[in-house]
């Protein structure tokens, strides 16, 4: 069944048309790749649907619900996570800290309830910590959780990322780049952790420029150009097509 | 109409002063995004200096009123402005990669330094300026006695503020500063000393600032080493209400707020004439936070 | 942490027992610290925990302080039952203000708390609703009673203000360790990434307000009942300014730090007195000094402990 459903989506920037009349769906379960050149919009099109930016036209139905509109914390709350192109991460705290900030929108206690300490927050709070080293230990980075964000390597602030996104408890993760600055190894052991996340029944929809990953982990591709889509299909059907390719012309593809 | 033309013309004498301190205000906000809380004491600082030199030189009786007030206003503007130039460099260039937080307590912390400095120096009570030194005359535009002081003190300001804009516009050292306004990393890259743009607008607003104060201590005749709190907070508003970093944007904001203050004062209520300018303040904030003009503010490097 | 342990349980066990050993000046002059401190944990949670600069903070204060003593002169209402009514008060007062002031970028939100402040002030000046006693303020305000027992000395008062010290930093510290305290600060450390995350940053910053404005005001009605007269300067933006400086300076964010910052800023100025004409001006140039060398504060806060995932840590440890 379908999960995510885009339609007719458009933003504009003063003249520049970034998204244009982009249509698209992801199923439930699977995982899609959003690809194109430089520019083409991808991010943008992840902003409209994360609630960070406004379309100008167009929906975004979510589990049968429009998400345009809403705030970006309330698309949290309905099941969508992200992650940032550029890592967004709390940097001067410890890493366990920042996967609590996914947990938070699962949680309940409010300011009363922590002050007065009410069994049920003090519950809480200690499945909340279960929860994150859970997520810590999933994306391999278990034993840093005191560390402090910024001390981490590059690759692992990605799944830093990542952790605190799944820490949501999300039905789709919106992955920005993850495989960014990765170098072969990590690349596949990011390859692994996404069929896991896949495991578990997370949907994924992700932007990625590193060919080999996408090609092998997406079940279905998204092509942006310009803006606009050119393309969509399986990675095969995505190999052979000529428009890409001319849209790629001279860029890396194995 | 004879009471509103009374009003409306003291406020653009006010407004005047607003506008200059409005000037130093907006220009260190444009090109560092830093409020500089110590700007109103820069102001004080003028109208005691002024003073000072007024009373120790004697230069009314040996020059004559007009020479006198003229080179009273070099020598204020030229000592506020090393004044100011010092202050940047002690206390906001250490600062210039710190969180912003830092460099807004220094501020105040200078502020609270130069208030005290003052209070200790000169004394917490109210000083007078000499009277009988400038004309009470008043004159009779269009069936009206406005006082002339008012008219100077207005043309002052004006003279003063068209001087600024001609120099930020046409000289090359007006454009640097408008560059680095702009964007500091690019004219950095275009070979512009932002160092410098800084020290110069830090020697800029605090002249305009000493010559507001200057003017204050001659018109109304009465100085309080408190007296840059109040102006230096409705001037901010000023230069918000213009648009922050925005020049023109300082001098025309200036003008309304001394209109609008005088004209609500008249008809509205006296006691809540200083609450006005906070009014008009959060009102834009809320409505228009870029102001009239549109604010003009440096993208951080 | 042990030592750390030590040291706040040595600092408790001093204050309990030290008006046996002050004069009744010093005395007084702990209750204002106490007081200051108070009021500075209260701004705590709204800049140094969420990170809003807010210099509007005396207005809150006031608010409390002339419910209390309004409501006790007029109706005679016991002035420490008025302590929920005036936090209440300045909460909703604080609620209406920040409202439409939350989402304003920091510096702007800085000028913009200035301007409340002062409006409250020149309407406490004003006598707005004909309530408020004008410049002169309000005179007459009774002693509180506990149980029949009538505070009135520097000794009891000590006893009130650093009993209610005790139980605000009780209760802050707990709310520093939960969900809602890690949202603040998340916040404050970079709000995109936290809306990102799944947290309502409207409504978080809204709640800081309110609980630091609700604090001030239980404050402010102790304070009414010490002084048994308030006027509006007492509630000036220089006084905003002392308990943002306390924090800054303390350490923002740092319970540990701003007590600190309260018996610095509040009780040096008095051991110097003597030198009266320039404690302003020291005042002034450390704060500079300070945000050049040391721009973290005395006390910053330190690593937080997580008992439970340490536990996880070593159980599934391999």
């Amino acid at each position: 069944m379908t999960l995510l459903s885009v339609d007719n989506l458009s933003k504009s920037f003063g003249g520049l048309m970034a998204v244009n009349d982009v249509t698209f769906e992801v199923e439930s379960g699977s995982i899609v790749g959003l690809i194109g050149p430089n520019g083409a919009g991808k991010t943008t099109v992840f902003n409209l649907i994360t609630g960070n930016y406004q379309p100008n036209t167009g929906t975004v139905l979510f589990d049968g619900q429009n998400l345009v509109g809403l705030p970006t914390h309330t698309i949290v709350e309905k099941g969508i996570a992200r992650t940032f192109q550029t890592i967004r991460l709390f940097q001067n705290m410890t890493v366990l800290e920042n996967v609590l900030a996914g947990a938070h929108c699962r949680m309940r206690a409010g300011c009363i309830a922590a002050m007065l300490r009410t069994p049920s927050q003090r519950r809480e709070e200690e499945e909340a910590m279960r929860q994150a080293m859970g997520e810590l230990e999933f994306v391999g980075l278990g034993k840093e959780w005191q560390n402090k964000a910024k001390n981490l390597s590059y690759g692992n602030q990605r799944l830093l990322e990542i952790a605190r996104a799944l820490a949501t408890k999300p039905k789709l993760i919106v992955l920005d780049e993850p495989a960014g600055g990765m170098n072969d190894q990590e690349t596949q052991e990011l390859i692994n952790l996404i069929r896991a996340i896949q495991d578990r029944g997370i949907t994924v929809l992700l932007i990625e420029h590193d060919m080999g990953l996408v090609m092998r982990v997406c079940s279905s591709l998204v092509v942006l150009e310009h803006g606009a889509k050119i393309a969509s299909g399986t990675p095969a059907e995505i190999q052979s097509n000529p428009r890409v390719i001319e849209a790629y012309l001279g860029a890396d593809s194995e | 109409m004879e009471e509103f033309f009374q009003q409306l013309t003291n406020g653009l004498a006010v407004g005047g002063i607003y506008a200059l301190i409005a000037l130093g205000y907006t220009m260190v906000y444009g090109v560092m995004k830093l409020i500089n809380f110590a700007h109103g004491d820069l102001f004080t600082i003028g109208a005691y200096l002024g003073l000072t030199l007024l009373v120790s030189f004697g230069l009314f009786d040996k020059i004559g009123p007009l020479p006198a007030v003229i080179l009273l206003a070099v020598m204020v503007m030229i000592l506020v402005a090393i004044i100011g130039a010092v202050l940047e460099r002690v206390a906001y260039k250490p600062l210039r990669h710190s969180p912003r937080l830092s460099a807004v307590v220094s501020a105040l912390g200078a502020s609270i330094f130069f208030q005290n400095a003052i209070m200790a120096i000169y004394s917490p009570k109210f000083l007078v300026y000499p009277h009988d030194i400038l004309p009470k005359a008043a004159v009779n535009i269009l069936g009206l006695d406005i006082p002339i002081m008012r008219i100077i003190l207005f043309m002052t300001s004006l003279v003063l503020m068209l001087a600024l804009y001609f120099f930020i516009q046409k000289t090359k050292i007006g454009t640097a500063i408008r560059a680095a306004a702009i964007d500091q990393g690019a004219a950095k890259l275009m070979g512009i000393n932002v160092d410098r743009v800084i020290m110069l607008v830090f020697c800029i607003g605090p002249a305009l600032g000493g010559a507001a104060g200057l003017m204050v201590g001659l018109y109304y005749g009465q100085i309080n080493f408190s007296m840059g709190w109040m102006y230096g907070l409705k001037a901010f508003t000023a230069a918000i209400l213009g648009g922050i970093g925005n020049i023109p944007g300082a001098m025309v904001g200036g003008l309304l707020l001394g209109v609008i203050e005088a004209l609500g004062a008249a008809y509205i209520s006296i006691a809540w004439k200083d609450a006005i300018a906070f009014c008009v303040l959060i009102l834009i904030l809320i409505v228009r936070p870029t102001g009239l003009l549109g604010e003009r503010v440096a993208e951080k490097v | 942490m042990k030592s750390s342990k030590i040291l706040y349980l040595v600092f408790a066990a001093a204050m309990a027992t030290c008006p046996f050993f002050l004069n009744a000046y010093w005395t007084d002059v702990f209750n204002n610290v106490g007081l200051y401190a108070i009021l500075a944990l209260s701004l705590n949670v709204i800049l140094g925990h969420c990170g809003l600069f807010h210099m509007g903070h005396a207005a809150f204060y006031a608010i409390g302080a002339y419910t209390a003593a309004i409501l006790n002169t007029m109706y005679g209402v016991p002035v420490l039952w008025l302590m929920p009514l005036a936090g209440i008060l300045a909460g909703l007062f604080a609620m209406i203000v920040a409202r439409p002031i939350i989402h304003l970028r920091g510096d702007y939100l800085l000028i913009v708390t200035i301007g409340i402040v002062e409006i409250v002030r020149i309407a406490l000046i004003n006598n707005v609703f004909d309530i408020t006693g004008g410049a002169n303020g309000i005179f007459g305000i009774s002693r509180p009673s506990v149980f029949g027992f009538k505070i009135s000395k520097p000794d009891h008062f000590f006893y009130l203000i650093w009993g209610f010290a005790a139980l605000t930093i009780f209760l802050l510290m707990r709310l520093e360790h939960s969900r809602f305290g890690r949202a603040l600060l998340y916040i404050k450390e970079d709000e995109v990434a936290a809306g990102g995350s799944g947290i309502n940053v409207a409504h978080h910053k809204l709640v800081a307000f309110i609980i630091g404005a609700v604090w001030a005001g239980m404050c402010g009605t102790i304070y009414a009942a010490k002084m048994t007269i308030i006027a509006p300067e007492s509630f000036s933006f220089a006084e905003s300014v002392i308990l943002f400086t306390i924090v800054i300076l303390g350490g923002s964010g740092s319970i540990p730090g701003v007590i600190l910052g309260s018996f610095l800023l509040v009780g040096l100025p008095e051991v110097f007195r003597g030198l009266a004409e320039y404690r302003m001006l020291v005042f002034g140039a450390a704060m500079v000094l300070m945000m050049i060398f040391r721009n973290q504060g005395l006390l910053p806060p330190g690593p937080k402990r997580y008992d439970v995932a340490a536990r996880l840590q070593a159980g599934g440890a391999q």
